[in-house]
């Protein structure tokens, strides 16, 4: 290994590494919030590149009638909930109407723009705004009325929204791959080291999300609730804040985050229905080296992963993943050495 | 609950019962779900398109998921014998699945084809036969067509599956008291995000191929890494990519490249005297009429290759024994072996008694993409 292979390297990991840094964020994020260990995430990348792929053919995609679904289930399991507690139809049918509006909109949009073939950002905005809505419609239907069970309870939930939202993957998509087209179709030679546009713009993204995110969370009404609700949620509730809407909206920036990694991980590699859970656990270990705690942590964890991941496949191609995950065992046992009991909450 | 399941229990006994009577029974584990769907599916597409019925008997065709994961392939295979009482089972289309079934097939003395290339020797499975070709006579054309050419070193990059792993080694046994020989074997994952790693290593000798080993679509993204990296030498994929999809997935990068593959793909192609072009145009016709213009699929052709040789046994089968017996499903492999050579789709088969692989070597063909489509290369 010389030097100019080592930089190769190193660029294509962090440029994965970007990516699981977005997921591992994701993932801190609804744990902290919710305390559900998140597997689907990935699956939201899948939705989002390979909804944009469909819409890139000019076909509306079957996203589009999941959203539908979901929504119009989200919305009955709302009518009924209000119905219970008030015994007044009226307002239980405005409660489940609310829940109804954004996906409805959504939806028809995208019946109307999808055989219009617009352009690649508009298609990929369009494809941004599907998957962010299924974010807090899962929440709705999964996790809301279990919101106060274990971890163990919510982790099980997890892994059942996961394999159902991958079957409906294979259901929608089909089973072979896509690959998106590039946002920015150029490259450039620094050395040995030769750089796609879109590594850039996988670069540049994330890190105005990661700083997005953090200013949304310092300088906004709602990031401040959704805090306070992960440092305390009980605390957070007696001082007014929904933990509903507190768990409807984290799903629903994981969703988005989710949504954005697809597209942008879209024209790097070929993305199947089956592709996003790999990807996302990659953003978990991301998360457990942050201790599931910790956003900085998590990121500088996910560019580790990333680098990793690419120095493996280079040594030992065979033992890749291999490498990757047992990462997680060193981290596990220097947090048990050094962090004590952190679990209380059982 | 438990009522329940007595209940289905007795009425999937019943319907056996009367089918055991009447219809010749086929048992068909494929992968539906999971992550060779992409194989099973196009299957069992094309199952659908076969005939309802052979030598006057109706056929019943029972097609179960194993999400390509073995121990259900078993489970499957084991329900197939034991309630269904089936006269053939066949499948699945990934070598680990199709291995569960052989073990089922062999204890229990019913005859199965299997839809991934597996280890038929007699002392292994004696009750299976391979429906696609095996690596090793894949790999006789691929090897063929180097020397021609001229090539001496070669890069692997394959599938870090069984796949992967058969290509690789009877690549070697054909390549074997040449001058030809491998100078890099990488492996990848269908669901990788980025192979850059493993293309820079196969490149950094500068061979003068490549064999990519994958399928379908997953076969795109090592080549766009191999051109990334700028590499200007041959590449050869395998025939598990020989469908349309290298080339939507791929684009411009996959042109020029060389691909082995069964001759239906290029029915059209053949010469009129090649032994399967009849039976390939036939399928070719019927499944572009429904699926659209150059949508035929080398895992569709196998599922199509297996009715082909169904009627060509069962009405032999018949003559000796009634389905739903012992007797008849001897009969099936009798008839099987002594058969004699099957034109199909993907080639012409000759099963006896001590090959159960079928094709021969001069099965495979090499195709070069040009302008986006097949090229039949001269052998």
């Amino acid at each position: 290994m010389d030097f100019s292979i080592a930089s190769i390297l190193l660029v294509d990991g962090l440029t994965n590494g970007a990516i699981y840094a977005l997921l591992g964020l994701a993932t801190v994020l609804v744990f902290a919030v919710t305390r559900v260990i998140f597997i689907p995430q990935g699956e939201f990348v899948t939705y989002g590149a390979l909804t944009l792929a469909i819409l890139q053919t000019g076909k509306v995609p079957g996203t589009v009638w999941l959203l539908l679904l979901l929504a119009g289930l989200a919305g009955l399991a709302e009518i009924y909930q209000h119905w219970r507690r008030h015994k007044q139809i009226g307002r239980a049918l405005l409660a489940g109407l609310k829940i109804l509006i954004l996906p409805t909109a959504i939806a028809l949009i995208t019946l109307w723009a999808a055989p219009q073939q617009f352009s690649l950002l508009v298609q990929a905005l369009l494809s941004v705004c599907i998957v962010t809505a299924f974010g807090p419609l899962v929440y709705r239907l999964a996790y809301q009325s279990l919101a106060d069970a274990s971890s163990l309870v919510l982790l099980i939930v997890s892994v059942g929204v996961h394999f159902a939202l991958t079957g409906l993957g294979l259901l929608f998509f089909g089973a072979e791959g896509f690959r998106n087209p590039p946002f920015w179709d150029a490259r450039f030679s620094l050395g040995a080291v030769n750089l796609s546009g879109q590594a850039i713009i996988i670069a540049l993204a994330s890190l105005a999300l990661i700083v997005m995110l953090w200013l949304f969370f310092e300088r906004t009404l709602y990031g401040k609730a959704l805090r306070a609700t992960a440092v305390n949620r009980l605390g957070a509730r007696l001082m007014g804040i929904s933990s509903q809407t507190a768990g409807q909206l984290t799903l629903a920036m994981a969703a988005l985050i989710g949504a954005l990694s697809g597209l942008l991980i879209g024209p790097t590699t070929t993305i199947y229905f089956d592709s996003g859970f790999l990807i996302g656990l990659k953003g978990f270990i991301a998360a457990v080296i942050g201790g599931l705690a910790s956003y900085p942590g998590a990121a500088l964890g996910a560019l580790l992963v990333g680098v990793i991941e690419a120095f493996g496949s280079f040594w030992a191609s065979s033992f890749k993943e291999v490498i990757v995950f047992t990462l997680i065992l060193p981290v596990l046992f220097w947090r048990s050495v050094t962090g004590g009991h952190s679990d209380e909450e059982h | 609950m438990k009522n329940i399941k007595n209940l289905i229990a007795t009425a999937v006994a019943v319907l056996a019962a009367n089918a055991a009577q009447a219809d010749i029974v086929i048992g068909i584990s494929l992968p539906l779900t999971g992550p060779t769907s992409a194989l099973g599916i196009p299957m069992k597409n094309s199952i659908a398109m076969w005939p309802t019925s052979i030598g006057g008997e109706k056929l019943k065709v029972i097609i179960l998921d194993d999400a390509t994961d073995p121990s259900n392939a078993t489970k499957n295979a084991r329900r197939f014998v034991s309630d269904e009482k089936v006269d053939i089972l066949m499948g699945s289309a990934a070598t680990p699945a199709a291995n569960a079934v052989a073990v089922v097939a062999s204890e229990s003395g019913t005859m199965h084809f299997s839809f991934s290339p597996i280890d038929v020797s007699l002392a292994k499975s004696p009750w299976s036969y391979n429906m696609p070709q095996s690596t090793l006579v894949m790999s006789h054309a691929i090897v063929a067509h180097m020397k021609k050419l001229g090539v001496k070193s070669v890069g692997f990059l394959g599938y870090a599956d069984a796949y992967g792993e058969l290509f690789l080694r009877d690549m070697k046994v054909k390549m074997a008291g040449s001058d030809m020989k491998f100078v890099s074997e990488e492996r990848f994952a269908r669901t990788d995000t980025s192979v850059t790693a493993q293309a820079l290593k196969v490149t950094a000798g500068n061979p003068d191929a490549i064999l990519i080993v994958a399928s379908g679509s997953g076969a795109a993204m090592p080549h766009k890494a191999l051109i990334e990296r700028g590499y200007k030498g041959k590449i050869y994929q395998t025939h598990g990519a020989a469908s349309r999809d290298l080339m939507r997935v791929g684009g411009k990068d996959v042109e020029g490249s060389f691909v082995v593959s069964g001759p239906g793909t290029v029915a059209e192609q053949l010469p009129a005297n090649h032994p399967s072009k009849k039976v390939a145009l036939a399928h070719v016709e019927a499944w572009e009429k429904t699926y659209g213009a150059n949508s035929r699929n080398p895992f569709a052709g196998h599922a199509y290759d297996a009715s082909v040789v169904l009627q060509k046994i069962i009405p032999i089968a018949l003559k000796t024994a009634k389905p739903g017996t012992k007797e008849f499903r001897g009969a099936l492999k009798q008839a099987l072996e002594t058969a004699g050579p099957i034109a199909l789709y993907h080639g012409t088969v000759n099963y006896t008694a001590t090959n159960h692989a079928g094709y021969t070597d001069d099965t495979g063909v090499i195709l070069q993409i040009v302008n986006g489509d097949w090229k039949l290369q001269a052998k």
